[in-house]
């Protein structure tokens, strides 16, 4: 008897009971196979015998929720017993992250700048075509084949639509690629645009082109030279000068050498040479001045040859205004100027 | 530290033949060594060969000045003579102004010499001619340009301008921080 006792102890103790007690009750969401549990941990079992511990903690929490299952609905599916889940209530997280919204097409940006809306939600997507009697679609599948049903006669001599002499079907053909041509372009715009991709310029340029002076500059230098003859033979504007920082990269621009560094002694002739080219020229106008005898004729004289020298002489506030002064014949007093 | 372009050199010396007239040569060929136009933040230095290899030892933020400073670059790419050149000009002008003793000082604070202050004149100087302005005991007091020739000077009424104020030796007081 002993035997079979000990045996049936260890069946009872390997078949634990289904029903199972907790302080709290767990949080279950059948929808999603989830049960929560937000009883404490009891801290002297976690800490001596962890595994048995978590083990047993677990598979309770497992038995209260297979308990919850059994009492869903059931069927039977090819003698399988199936049950049948609910909604799932707990909102799992994103696995992914949020898509970014839709970069907006150009239309759509000037839309909502202006603050445009369509009016109609629910478009439909035909529409009744009386000549043909018939629901059409707007575009699409069977729309081309309808035009081609109404369309069948064109009047040639109709001035609202067609220039004369022109083939009425082939007009309406070119129109059509024309629209289609433009949809395109548009659309690739739109698609360069949300990718931030720098499309080749269209059309006049304009300021927003040509930031600064140098930027122009450099187009029109690259444009001279953009022939055949690199340029040769392109006439220039007036005090018209190649932009500089592009030298490089642009074929037959002259390309100032530096000088090589002269020597003191080297220095002192160019310098020598220099005042003495200065000086000639300057005796010129002097010895031209020199001889003058009568005061009034030399006045006069003076002011015509030697204009320019005078006029290079600046001097601040108190820059002698050379012969302006004399304009006025009436009055013959010096001194401080009055203004 | 840098050497004078042409084109510069050229604008300087062309102010200074104003002044000098043929001595010009005097300052750059001189017997006592070589004498070169150095450049720094466009201010034009008249340096001596062995002054500008002592220099070059120095660090160009330390620099302030070397040589003697003849003047400047304007923004506007116009070369404007400081009073530090008179040391060079003095001597060497072609055409001198001497002041009376009484209005020494009214040029002095940076006026124009009238007649009345006219203590002598170069003979033959013409209109618009650069000229150094002296006391009567020959101290170097500034620089200017004639408003009238020497022939017309004599028939001015005494309030008329005679010679245009550029530079004096007032200014080493006045515009002390601008000149260096």
């Amino acid at each position: 008897m002993d035997v079979v006792n000990a045996i049936l102890e260890k069946n009872v103790n390997s078949n634990k009971s289904i029903s199972v007690h907790k302080d709290l009750e767990l949080e279950i969401d059948e929808g999603t196979l989830l049960a929560s549990d937000y009883n404490v941990f009891d801290k002297e079992n976690l800490r001596s015998s962890q595994d048995t511990y978590l083990k047993n903690l677990t598979r309770d929490n497992v038995q209260v929720l297979i308990n919850k299952i059994w009492m869903l609905q059931t069927e039977r599916v090819d003698e399988a017993i199936v049950g049948i889940l609910p909604k799932p209530v707990f909102v799992l997280p994103r696995a992914r992250s949020v898509p970014k919204p839709k970069p907006l097409t150009k239309w759509q940006q000037f839309a909502k700048e202006k603050g445009i809306t369509s009016k109609k939600k629910n478009k439909s997507k035909v529409t009744w075509d009386e000549e043909l009697e018939k629901w059409i679609p707007k575009y699409g599948y069977k729309k081309a084949k309808a035009d081609e049903q109404k369309e069948w006669l064109v009047e040639v001599n109709d001035p609202t639509k067609f220039t004369n002499g022109e083939d009425p079907f082939t007009a309406s053909k070119t129109a059509k690629r024309e629209k289609q041509a433009k949809n395109e372009l548009q659309r690739l715009r739109n698609l360069a645009k949300a990718k931030n991709v720098k499309l080749p310029r269209v059309g006049i340029p304009s300021t927003e082109h040509f930031r600064d002076a140098r930027q122009l500059a450099a187009a029109t230098t690259i444009a001279r030279a953009s022939t055949a003859s690199v340029g040769k033979f392109q006439s220039r504007l007036p005090k018209e000068k190649d932009a500089k920082d592009i030298a490089s990269h642009v074929p037959g621009i002259k390309k100032k050498r530096k000088e090589a560094p002269l020597s003191v002694v080297q220095e002192k002739q160019r310098n020598k040479k220099l005042a003495e080219s200065i000086l000639r020229s300057k005796s010129t106008i002097l010895h031209v001045d020199a001889p003058v005898p009568s005061t009034k004729s030399a006045k006069s004289s003076n002011s015509g040859g030697k204009k320019k020298s005078s006029k290079k002489e600046g001097k601040g506030a108190k820059k002698p205004k050379g012969g302006k002064g004399k304009r006025d014949l009436r009055s013959k007093v010096g001194g401080r100027k009055r203004r | 530290m840098k050497r004078l372009s042409e084109e510069r050199t050229k604008l300087v010396f062309e102010k200074l033949t104003k002044y000098l007239g043929d001595n010009l040569k005097v300052l750059i060929d001189r017997p006592d060594g070589t004498y070169c136009f150095r450049e720094r933040k466009d201010r034009v230095y008249y340096v001596s060969e062995k002054i500008l290899s002592l220099a070059s030892t120095v660090g160009s933020d330390h620099l302030v000045s070397l040589g003697t400073c003849f003047g400047k670059f304007t923004k506007s790419g116009k070369f404007r003579l400081h009073i530090t050149a008179l040391n060079y000009l003095a001597p060497h002008a072609q055409y001198k102004i001497w002041v009376k003793p009484s209005a020494e000082q009214q040029f002095l604070y940076g006026h124009h010499i009238a007649k009345s202050g006219l203590g002598r004149i170069t003979e033959n100087t013409p209109q618009y001619q650069g000229i150094v302005v002296f006391s009567m005991n020959d101290l170097p007091l500034g620089f200017g340009v004639t408003s009238k020739s020497t022939a017309d000077c004599k028939h001015a009424d005494p309030m008329s301008t005679i010679c245009f104020h550029q530079a004096d030796i007032g200014e080493y007081i006045r515009s002390e921080d601008t000149l260096l």
